[in-house]
Protein backbone atom coordinates (compact mmCIF):
# COMPACT_ATOMS: atom_id res chain seq x y z
CA UNK A 1 0.00 0.00 0.00
CA UNK A 2 2.86 2.59 0.91
CA UNK A 3 5.14 1.11 -1.79
CA UNK A 4 2.29 1.73 -4.20
CA UNK A 5 1.52 5.09 -3.21
CA UNK A 6 5.16 5.74 -3.09
CA UNK A 7 5.06 4.73 -6.52
CA UNK A 8 2.51 6.89 -8.11
CA UNK A 9 3.76 10.15 -6.01
CA UNK A 10 7.26 9.64 -7.59
CA UNK A 11 5.67 9.18 -10.81
CA UNK A 12 3.77 12.42 -10.49
CA UNK A 13 7.09 14.25 -9.55
CA UNK A 14 8.94 13.26 -12.47
CA UNK A 15 5.75 14.13 -14.46
CA UNK A 16 5.86 17.71 -12.72
CA UNK A 17 9.22 18.19 -13.18
CA UNK A 18 9.75 17.28 -16.61
CA UNK A 19 6.60 19.94 -17.30
CA UNK A 20 8.40 23.17 -15.47
CA UNK A 21 11.69 22.06 -16.80
CA UNK A 22 9.68 22.13 -20.20
CA UNK A 23 7.40 24.49 -20.48
CA UNK A 24 4.71 21.80 -22.26
CA UNK A 25 1.34 22.98 -21.86
CA UNK A 26 0.38 19.58 -19.45
CA UNK A 27 -0.41 18.87 -16.46
CA UNK A 28 2.28 17.10 -14.41
CA UNK A 29 -0.12 13.86 -13.17
CA UNK A 30 -1.11 13.47 -16.96
CA UNK A 31 2.69 12.75 -17.57
CA UNK A 32 2.97 10.63 -15.16
CA UNK A 33 -0.22 8.76 -16.06
CA UNK A 34 1.56 8.37 -19.67
CA UNK A 35 5.44 7.18 -17.76
CA UNK A 36 3.67 4.84 -15.58
CA UNK A 37 1.92 3.14 -18.44
CA UNK A 38 4.58 2.58 -20.58
CA UNK A 39 6.78 1.29 -17.32
CA UNK A 40 3.57 -1.21 -17.00
CA UNK A 41 3.35 -2.14 -20.81
CA UNK A 42 7.15 -2.50 -20.97
CA UNK A 43 7.31 -4.59 -17.55
CA UNK A 44 4.52 -6.93 -18.63
CA UNK A 45 3.59 -6.90 -15.22
CA UNK A 46 1.46 -5.49 -12.67
CA UNK A 47 2.07 -5.49 -8.89
CA UNK A 48 -1.18 -6.35 -6.87
CA UNK A 49 -0.15 -3.90 -4.65
CA UNK A 50 -0.04 -1.37 -6.96
CA UNK A 51 -3.47 -2.60 -8.88
CA UNK A 52 -5.22 -2.73 -5.39
CA UNK A 53 -4.26 0.40 -4.39
CA UNK A 54 -4.96 2.14 -7.83
CA UNK A 55 -8.70 0.74 -7.78
CA UNK A 56 -8.92 1.84 -4.39
CA UNK A 57 -7.60 5.55 -5.19
CA UNK A 58 -9.92 5.55 -8.43
CA UNK A 59 -13.59 4.18 -6.60
CA UNK A 60 -13.49 7.16 -4.89
CA UNK A 61 -12.62 9.57 -6.99
CA UNK A 62 -15.62 11.92 -6.46
CA UNK A 63 -14.26 12.78 -2.83
CA UNK A 64 -11.08 14.12 -4.51
CA UNK A 65 -13.46 16.95 -6.39
CA UNK A 66 -15.77 17.52 -3.30
CA UNK A 67 -12.82 20.36 -1.50
CA UNK A 68 -12.58 22.27 -4.89
CA UNK A 69 -16.44 22.13 -4.97
CA UNK A 70 -17.27 23.73 -1.95
CA UNK A 71 -15.38 26.78 -3.81
CA UNK A 72 -18.68 27.69 -4.88
CA UNK A 73 -19.29 29.34 -1.33
CA UNK A 74 -16.57 32.33 -2.81
CA UNK A 75 -18.50 33.00 -5.68
CA UNK A 76 -22.01 33.67 -4.81
CA UNK A 77 -22.40 37.01 -6.37
CA UNK A 78 -21.01 36.12 -9.90
CA UNK A 79 -23.24 33.30 -10.01
CA UNK A 80 -25.97 34.98 -8.64
CA UNK A 81 -25.68 37.59 -11.56
CA UNK A 82 -25.19 35.18 -14.56
CA UNK A 83 -26.62 31.72 -13.45
CA UNK A 84 -28.57 31.60 -16.41
CA UNK A 85 -25.83 32.13 -18.87
CA UNK A 86 -23.84 29.58 -16.81
CA UNK A 87 -26.41 27.53 -15.51
CA UNK A 88 -27.74 26.56 -19.66
CA UNK A 89 -23.91 26.42 -20.42
CA UNK A 90 -23.09 23.41 -18.26
CA UNK A 91 -26.05 21.14 -18.98
CA UNK A 92 -26.23 22.37 -23.25
CA UNK A 93 -22.55 21.86 -23.00
CA UNK A 94 -22.07 18.64 -21.31
CA UNK A 95 -25.24 16.88 -23.04
CA UNK A 96 -24.18 17.96 -26.57
CA UNK A 97 -20.54 16.67 -25.90
CA UNK A 98 -21.76 13.23 -24.41
CA UNK A 99 -24.07 12.94 -27.55
CA UNK A 100 -21.68 14.08 -30.09
CA UNK A 101 -18.76 12.38 -29.27
CA UNK A 102 -20.71 9.06 -28.79
CA UNK A 103 -22.91 9.06 -32.23
CA UNK A 104 -19.38 9.78 -33.73
CA UNK A 105 -17.73 7.42 -32.54
CA UNK A 106 -20.02 4.85 -33.25
CA UNK A 107 -20.24 6.33 -36.91
CA UNK A 108 -16.75 5.51 -37.00
CA UNK A 109 -16.47 2.20 -35.75
CA UNK A 110 -19.83 1.39 -38.42
CA UNK A 111 -17.97 2.49 -40.99
CA UNK A 112 -14.81 0.61 -40.38
CA UNK A 113 -16.85 -2.83 -39.91
CA UNK A 114 -18.74 -1.66 -43.49
CA UNK A 115 -15.06 -1.33 -45.10
CA UNK A 116 -13.65 -4.92 -43.29
CA UNK A 117 -16.88 -6.70 -44.57
CA UNK A 118 -17.22 -5.47 -47.79
CA UNK B 1 -21.03 25.92 29.61
CA UNK B 2 -20.86 28.14 26.83
CA UNK B 3 -17.38 28.92 27.61
CA UNK B 4 -15.92 25.54 26.84
CA UNK B 5 -18.01 25.10 23.88
CA UNK B 6 -16.39 28.04 22.78
CA UNK B 7 -12.69 27.21 23.99
CA UNK B 8 -13.37 24.20 22.34
CA UNK B 9 -14.67 25.49 19.36
CA UNK B 10 -11.76 28.28 18.76
CA UNK B 11 -9.55 25.17 19.06
CA UNK B 12 -11.03 23.30 16.08
CA UNK B 13 -11.94 26.39 13.96
CA UNK B 14 -8.15 26.21 13.82
CA UNK B 15 -6.70 22.97 12.98
CA UNK B 16 -6.84 21.16 10.06
CA UNK B 17 -8.30 18.37 11.41
CA UNK B 18 -11.96 19.49 11.86
CA UNK B 19 -12.93 20.20 8.52
CA UNK B 20 -10.81 17.31 7.00
CA UNK B 21 -12.77 14.67 8.91
CA UNK B 22 -16.22 16.89 8.03
CA UNK B 23 -15.44 16.49 4.65
CA UNK B 24 -15.00 12.81 5.20
CA UNK B 25 -18.30 12.48 6.90
CA UNK B 26 -20.43 14.55 4.95
CA UNK B 27 -19.01 12.31 1.33
CA UNK B 28 -20.14 8.76 3.27
CA UNK B 29 -23.21 10.65 4.52
CA UNK B 30 -23.22 11.21 0.68
CA UNK B 31 -22.61 8.00 -0.48
CA UNK B 32 -25.00 6.43 1.78
CA UNK B 33 -28.02 8.18 0.70
CA UNK B 34 -26.83 7.46 -2.61
CA UNK B 35 -27.35 4.05 -2.01
CA UNK B 36 -30.25 4.16 -0.05
CA UNK B 37 -32.31 5.70 -3.08
CA UNK B 38 -31.46 3.09 -5.17
CA UNK B 39 -28.64 4.64 -6.52
CA UNK B 40 -30.63 6.88 -8.16
CA UNK B 41 -28.58 9.52 -10.08
CA UNK B 42 -30.10 12.59 -8.83
CA UNK B 43 -28.74 11.67 -5.39
CA UNK B 44 -25.11 12.19 -6.81
CA UNK B 45 -22.69 12.13 -3.47
CA UNK B 46 -21.04 14.93 -4.71
CA UNK B 47 -23.35 17.24 -5.25
CA UNK B 48 -25.01 16.45 -1.77
CA UNK B 49 -21.64 16.29 0.02
CA UNK B 50 -20.72 20.36 -1.45
CA UNK B 51 -24.41 21.39 -0.60
CA UNK B 52 -24.08 20.20 3.03
CA UNK B 53 -20.65 21.53 3.48
CA UNK B 54 -21.39 24.83 2.02
CA UNK B 55 -24.71 24.86 4.41
CA UNK B 56 -22.23 24.06 7.68
CA UNK B 57 -19.37 26.78 6.90
CA UNK B 58 -22.36 29.66 6.02
CA UNK B 59 -24.00 28.58 9.52
CA UNK B 60 -20.79 28.31 11.37
CA UNK B 61 -19.48 31.59 9.67
CA UNK B 62 -16.32 29.44 8.66
CA UNK B 63 -14.56 31.43 5.72
CA UNK B 64 -13.24 28.92 2.65
CA UNK B 65 -9.49 29.33 3.27
CA UNK B 66 -10.12 27.90 6.69
CA UNK B 67 -11.97 25.24 5.13
CA UNK B 68 -9.57 24.14 2.99
CA UNK B 69 -6.46 24.39 5.05
CA UNK B 70 -8.08 20.77 6.18
CA UNK B 71 -9.51 19.56 2.96
CA UNK B 72 -6.56 20.38 1.04
CA UNK B 73 -5.11 16.60 2.02
CA UNK B 74 -8.32 15.17 -0.07
CA UNK B 75 -8.07 17.61 -2.74
CA UNK B 76 -4.17 16.78 -3.52
CA UNK B 77 -4.94 13.07 -3.83
CA UNK B 78 -6.21 14.77 -7.23
CA UNK B 79 -2.70 13.89 -8.64
CA UNK B 80 -1.92 10.58 -7.43
CA UNK B 81 -5.36 9.44 -8.62
CA UNK B 82 -4.51 10.60 -12.07
CA UNK B 83 -1.87 8.79 -12.50
CA UNK B 84 -3.83 5.49 -10.54
CA UNK B 85 -5.21 5.98 -14.25
CA UNK B 86 -2.60 4.37 -16.28
CA UNK B 87 -3.61 0.77 -14.26
CA UNK B 88 -7.43 0.76 -15.49
CA UNK B 89 -5.82 1.92 -19.17
CA UNK B 90 -2.80 -1.23 -19.11
CA UNK B 91 -5.92 -3.79 -17.90
CA UNK B 92 -8.02 -2.43 -20.94
CA UNK B 93 -4.79 -1.90 -23.38
CA UNK B 94 -5.84 -4.95 -25.82
CA UNK B 95 -9.31 -2.99 -26.41
CA UNK B 96 -8.03 0.53 -26.77
CA UNK B 97 -5.90 -0.87 -29.70
CA UNK B 98 -8.88 -1.89 -31.20
CA UNK B 99 -10.39 1.20 -30.80
CA UNK B 100 -7.75 3.47 -31.89
CA UNK B 101 -9.21 5.11 -34.60
CA UNK B 102 -12.97 5.75 -33.10
CA UNK B 103 -10.95 7.10 -30.13
CA UNK B 104 -8.88 9.57 -31.37
CA UNK B 105 -12.04 10.87 -33.45
CA UNK B 106 -14.45 10.89 -30.61
CA UNK B 107 -11.50 13.19 -28.53
CA UNK B 108 -10.99 15.34 -30.70
CA UNK B 109 -14.83 15.87 -32.09
CA UNK B 110 -15.65 15.64 -28.60
CA UNK B 111 -13.09 18.31 -27.02
CA UNK B 112 -13.66 20.77 -29.35
CA UNK B 113 -17.73 20.74 -29.04
CA UNK B 114 -17.19 20.71 -25.33
CA UNK B 115 -15.44 23.89 -25.46
CA UNK B 116 -17.25 25.79 -28.72
CA UNK B 117 -20.56 24.87 -27.16
CA UNK B 118 -20.00 26.04 -23.56
CA UNK B 119 -18.77 29.33 -24.89
CA UNK B 120 -21.31 29.51 -27.71
CA UNK B 121 -24.05 29.13 -25.55
CA UNK B 122 -23.15 31.37 -22.08
CA UNK B 123 -22.57 33.73 -25.12
CA UNK B 124 -25.98 33.84 -26.43
CA UNK B 125 -27.09 34.41 -23.14
CA UNK B 126 -25.32 37.45 -22.39
CA UNK B 127 -22.08 36.02 -20.36
CA UNK B 128 -19.67 38.58 -19.33
CA UNK B 129 -16.09 37.69 -20.74
CA UNK B 130 -14.86 36.75 -17.70
CA UNK B 131 -17.03 33.78 -17.42
CA UNK B 132 -16.89 32.91 -20.57
CA UNK B 133 -13.11 32.58 -20.67
CA UNK B 134 -13.26 30.42 -17.03
CA UNK B 135 -16.15 28.06 -18.87
CA UNK B 136 -14.07 27.10 -21.87
CA UNK B 137 -11.66 24.22 -19.88
CA UNK B 138 -15.12 23.18 -17.89
CA UNK B 139 -14.88 19.52 -19.05
CA UNK B 140 -11.32 18.98 -18.06
CA UNK B 141 -10.19 17.64 -14.45
CA UNK B 142 -9.69 20.39 -11.82
CA UNK B 143 -6.51 21.19 -11.53
CA UNK B 144 -5.85 21.04 -15.30
CA UNK B 145 -8.54 23.39 -15.65
CA UNK B 146 -7.61 25.95 -13.39
CA UNK B 147 -4.21 25.86 -14.63
CA UNK B 148 -5.72 26.81 -18.20
CA UNK B 149 -8.20 29.09 -16.79
CA UNK B 150 -5.24 30.95 -15.36
CA UNK B 151 -3.45 31.54 -18.47
CA UNK B 152 -6.17 32.65 -20.82
CA UNK B 153 -7.55 35.27 -17.89
CA UNK B 154 -10.54 33.40 -16.56
CA UNK B 155 -10.73 33.16 -12.36
CA UNK B 156 -8.82 29.69 -11.83
CA UNK B 157 -11.52 29.19 -8.41
CA UNK B 158 -14.68 30.04 -10.41
CA UNK B 159 -13.22 27.28 -13.30
CA UNK B 160 -12.43 24.89 -10.52
CA UNK B 161 -16.63 25.40 -9.33
CA UNK B 162 -18.00 25.06 -12.95
CA UNK B 163 -15.77 21.49 -13.35
CA UNK B 164 -17.16 19.92 -10.73
CA UNK B 165 -21.01 21.15 -11.49
CA UNK B 166 -20.03 19.94 -15.27
CA UNK B 167 -19.22 16.77 -13.64
CA UNK B 168 -22.32 16.33 -11.71
CA UNK B 169 -24.23 17.17 -14.42
CA UNK B 170 -22.50 14.65 -16.49
CA UNK B 171 -22.56 12.17 -13.83
CA UNK B 172 -26.30 12.19 -13.33
CA UNK B 173 -27.50 12.42 -17.03
CA UNK B 174 -25.27 10.80 -19.16
CA UNK B 175 -26.14 7.41 -18.63
CA UNK B 176 -29.88 7.73 -19.31
CA UNK B 177 -28.85 10.11 -22.61
CA UNK B 178 -27.02 6.83 -23.88
CA UNK B 179 -29.24 4.41 -23.51
CA UNK B 180 -31.82 6.55 -25.44
CA UNK B 181 -28.84 6.62 -28.09
CA UNK B 182 -28.72 3.67 -28.16
CA UNK B 183 -25.45 3.08 -27.45
CA UNK B 184 -24.42 -0.52 -26.40
CA UNK B 185 -20.59 -0.64 -26.37
CA UNK B 186 -19.10 0.19 -23.05
CA UNK B 187 -15.99 1.50 -24.40
CA UNK B 188 -17.96 4.55 -26.62
CA UNK B 189 -19.60 4.67 -23.22
CA UNK B 190 -16.71 5.71 -21.63
CA UNK B 191 -15.23 7.90 -23.84
CA UNK B 192 -18.18 9.84 -23.94
CA UNK B 193 -18.72 10.07 -20.85
CA UNK B 194 -14.76 11.26 -19.85
CA UNK B 195 -14.46 13.85 -22.48
CA UNK B 196 -17.69 15.87 -21.45
CA UNK B 197 -17.40 15.03 -17.43
CA UNK B 198 -14.01 14.06 -16.35
CA UNK B 199 -13.53 12.63 -13.03
CA UNK B 200 -16.77 12.95 -11.79
CA UNK B 201 -18.17 11.27 -14.85
CA UNK B 202 -15.30 8.72 -14.34
CA UNK B 203 -16.64 7.96 -11.06
CA UNK B 204 -20.29 7.30 -12.73
CA UNK B 205 -18.60 5.07 -15.50
CA UNK B 206 -16.71 2.79 -13.21
CA UNK B 207 -20.70 1.99 -11.75
CA UNK B 208 -21.33 0.96 -15.13
CA UNK B 209 -18.82 -1.08 -15.67
CA UNK B 210 -14.95 -1.71 -15.41
CA UNK B 211 -14.42 -1.11 -18.99
CA UNK B 212 -16.15 1.85 -19.27
CA UNK B 213 -14.61 3.16 -16.45
CA UNK B 214 -11.39 2.58 -17.98
CA UNK B 215 -11.99 4.05 -21.14
CA UNK B 216 -13.69 7.50 -19.28
CA UNK B 217 -10.16 7.49 -17.20
CA UNK B 218 -8.04 7.31 -20.59
CA UNK B 219 -10.09 9.93 -21.73
CA UNK B 220 -9.60 12.26 -18.92
CA UNK B 221 -6.15 11.93 -20.05
CA UNK B 222 -6.18 12.55 -23.13
CA UNK B 223 -8.73 15.09 -23.06
CA UNK B 224 -6.50 16.84 -20.98
CA UNK B 225 -3.87 17.33 -23.37
CA UNK B 226 -6.47 18.03 -26.13
CA UNK B 227 -7.76 21.47 -24.09
CA UNK B 228 -4.48 22.60 -22.72
CA UNK B 229 -3.55 22.81 -26.71
CA UNK B 230 -7.02 24.02 -28.14
CA UNK B 231 -8.48 26.22 -25.26
CA UNK B 232 -5.66 28.95 -25.97
CA UNK B 233 -6.22 28.69 -29.89
CA UNK B 234 -10.34 29.08 -29.84
CA UNK B 235 -10.17 32.17 -27.35
CA UNK B 236 -7.49 33.42 -30.09
CA UNK B 237 -9.57 32.72 -32.41
CA UNK B 238 -12.86 34.71 -30.78
CA UNK B 239 -10.72 37.66 -29.74
CA UNK B 240 -11.48 36.59 -26.10
CA UNK B 241 -10.19 38.62 -23.51
CA UNK B 242 -11.16 39.42 -19.83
Amino acid sequence: MIGALAVLLVFQLIGEILVQASGWPVPGPVIGMVLLFLVLRWRGVLPTALRVTAETLLSHLSLLFVPAGVGIIQHGARLADEWLAVSVALVVSTLVTVAVTALVMRAVVGRRRGGQNG
Amino acid sequence: MDKIFNDVWVYLAASPLLWLTVTLAVYLAGQWLFQRSGGRALFNPVALAITLLVALLLLTGTPYSTYFQGAQFIHFLLGPATVALAVPLYLHWERVRQLFLPIVVGLLVGSATAIFSAIGVAWLLGGTPRTLLSLAPKSVTTPVAMGIAEKIGGLPSLTAVLVILTGVIGAVAAPALLNGLRIRDDAIKGIAIGVAAHGIGTARAFQISAMAGAFSGLAIGLNALLTALLVPLIVKLLHLTP
